[in-house]
């Protein structure tokens, strides 16, 4: 089979749409395009009707007993702010403190920075060492002012699981409500709302083979139900917890990828998770020194975080130019500081610069992960040729042991 | 981000990589920035009587903007006498590469690694002057060299 260059590797961050989304939304760009809010015309209602049938779809696929408590939103960012903040604001007479992990996407953290800032307090857990939140330390931070424990089902950079049903349990039994970002895990990893005890979860359909612009906030109707304040005025569209015009094509091409994911994930996990290994054991057979980040057995089946010792990771990405990846190397943000998730976990910074994550996907093939494979391996030798860290390492020298100056 | 043809060149075709024995007397050796902060550079020159650089070399450990800045400082001061290289600019090599700037680092980085060299041979040059003009024999003077790489990587 032919290779196609560049090649996409960067599945945490997007995925392309499966043409079958695509397939399934086309009508709704043309001949119905209605507005799903219109009562008063048939292109109004069959635009609702597509809507109500994709929310049932859309709630089966993350274990939600009704499509009455998905409420779609542009993505998960806005479902992140609208859980936070809204619930924060809801329930801010019974206390104001929450809870989350200091690994948390960023449309997290500076929303709980945010209410800090309102005069809410946040505890930011620390993770271990191979990124996973331990139930024990979220049971020991609930205070009687704890509303609200927000942690992700799996982490974007590294990929590890967290134990969101031990938490469920814990957070159900204290009477705090549990939000989760289930943004890279849902339907990758098992993800239920009942069984795991979920108040508040937060999905996307870029992340799963749907288009860009859509996601959607779970919020529990019943045992308890859950009253948020909404953070978008205007017209008091999804039951007044989000108004603006629905996304119709976006909403319908989300229920066909999560119908594709249901039916398709187990298979299409394990095939991922044999080219995810192959990519993995090629390259650290050819090369010393290169570390794995994250945990080995709980983490999503297309996520492989690596550190690349001695070679710092935008201009190792600049060498596979023609591979898409991304690194946790400063050199990448404009904010010129490594990954805060790798820094979190306790890996040290230098590590953090030498660092690429790869993101396995339904598009990719072996020819692609065989190619990535010997590429990485050519470009990282010769990376390391012209390295004066690899040079020490080599003669002996240990790099901790200089009083290298900070810049 | 995209990076100007200049700094892919220097990345895809690096002049001047490699290493100088640290221990000689006639080579300089520059070791600066820092593993924690995502770029080191290690640059060396080898200065003839006269005080002119014959040779520089690199190595790198950093982002395609740090190696290119590196590459194109070993380029401009061979052939350079000693205080001409030490004039070179940081914003001379930013201007030649144009670095964005969240890349200028990189450039102010190169420059250090010169003045780094400079300043390591000069020592080594002052102390085997002290040696010779002393009474007993200068055979020593290799001994400091051996210990200048790490005193030169805490700047």
């Amino acid at each position: 089979m032919a290779l196609n260059l560049p090649i996409y590797m960067d599945n945490h961050s997007t995925t392309p749409v499966d043409p079958r989304v695509v397939e399934a939304m086309l009508p709704y760009f043309s001949s119905t395009f209605g507005n799903a809010a219109s009562r008063t015309h048939a292109f109004g209602w069959t635009a609702e009707a597509a809507v109500e049938d994709a929310r049932e779809s859309i709630a089966k696929f993350i274990g939600a007993s009704s499509g009455k408590e998905m409420v779609f939103t542009s993505g998960a960012t806005e479902a992140n702010n609208l859980a936070i903040k809204g619930a924060a604001e809801y329930y801010q007479a019974k206390g104001n403190h929450l809870i989350t992990t200091a690994i948390e996407h960023k449309s997290v953290l500076d929303s709980c920075k945010r209410l800090e800032r309102q005069g809410f307090e946040v505890t930011y857990l620390e993770v271990g060492k191979n990124g996973l939140v331990d139930p024990a330390k979220v049971e020991a931070a609930i205070t009687d002012k704890t509303i609200l424990v927000s942690v992700m089902l799996a982490n974007n950079e590294v990929g590890t699981i967290q134990p969101i049903a031990e938490i469920g349990k814990i957070t159900r039994a204290r009477n705090v409500l549990l939000h989760c970002d289930a943004v890279q895990g849902a339907g990758k990893t098992p993800f239920d709302v009942e069984a795991m005890n979920v108040d508040l979860a937060s999905v996307t359909a870029h992340k799963i083979y749907g288009p860009k612009g859509i996601g959607a906030l779970y919020v529990r109707r019943s045992r308890p139900r859950v009253r948020l304040v909404s953070q978008m005025d205007g017209g008091g569209h999804e039951r007044g917890n989000r108004s603006g015009t629905l996304n119709v094509a976006g909403i319908v091409g989300f229920q066909r990828a999560c119908e594709l994911m249901m039916s398709e994930g187990p298979t299409e996990n394990a095939r991922i998770r044999a080219l995810r290994d192959r990519l993995h054991q090629r390259m650290t057979a050819a090369l010393d020194q290169v570390t794995l980040n994250g945990d080995p057995e709980r983490r999503l089946s297309g996520n492989l975080n690596l550190s690349f010792a001695f070679v710092e990771g935008e201009g190792l990405m600049m060498a596979i130019k023609d591979v898409a990846v991304s690194s946790g190397s400063a050199c990448t943000s404009a904010s010129l500081e490594p990954s805060y998730v790798l820094k979190a976990m306790g890996l040290d910074e230098d590590l953090a610069h030498s660092s690429l994550r790869f993101g396995i996907g339904r598009f990719n093939t072996q020819e692609e992960v065989d190619y990535v494979a010997d590429l990485l391996i050519q470009k990282v030798k010769k990376l390391r040729d012209i390295s004066p860290l690899y040079e020490m390492h080599q003669q002996g020298i240990d790099i901790k042991s200089i009083q290298w100056a900070a810049h | 981000m995209a990076y100007s043809d200049k700094v892919i060149d220097h990345y895809e075709n690096p002049r001047n990589v490699g290493s100088l024995d640290p221990q000689r007397e006639d080579v300089g050796t520059g070791l600066v920035g820092a593993p924690a902060c995502g770029d080191v550079m290690r640059l060396q020159i080898r200065v003839n009587e006269e005080g002119v650089i014959e040779d520089a070399r690199f190595k790198t450990f950093g982002c395609g903007s740090a190696i290119a800045s590196s590459s194109l400082a070993t380029e401009w001061i061979k052939g350079k006498k000693l205080d001409e290289a030490g004039a070179l600019s940081n914003s001379q090599i930013a201007t030649e590469l144009n670095l964005p700037p969240v890349k200028i680092h990189c450039s102010v980085l190169a420059e250090d690694a010169i003045k780094s060299a400079i300043l390591d041979y000069k020592k080594k040059r002052e102390a085997r002057q002290a040696l010779s003009a002393a009474p007993k024999q200068a055979s020593a003077a290799p001994k400091h060299a051996a210990a200048n790489q790490e005193a030169t990587a805490s700047k």
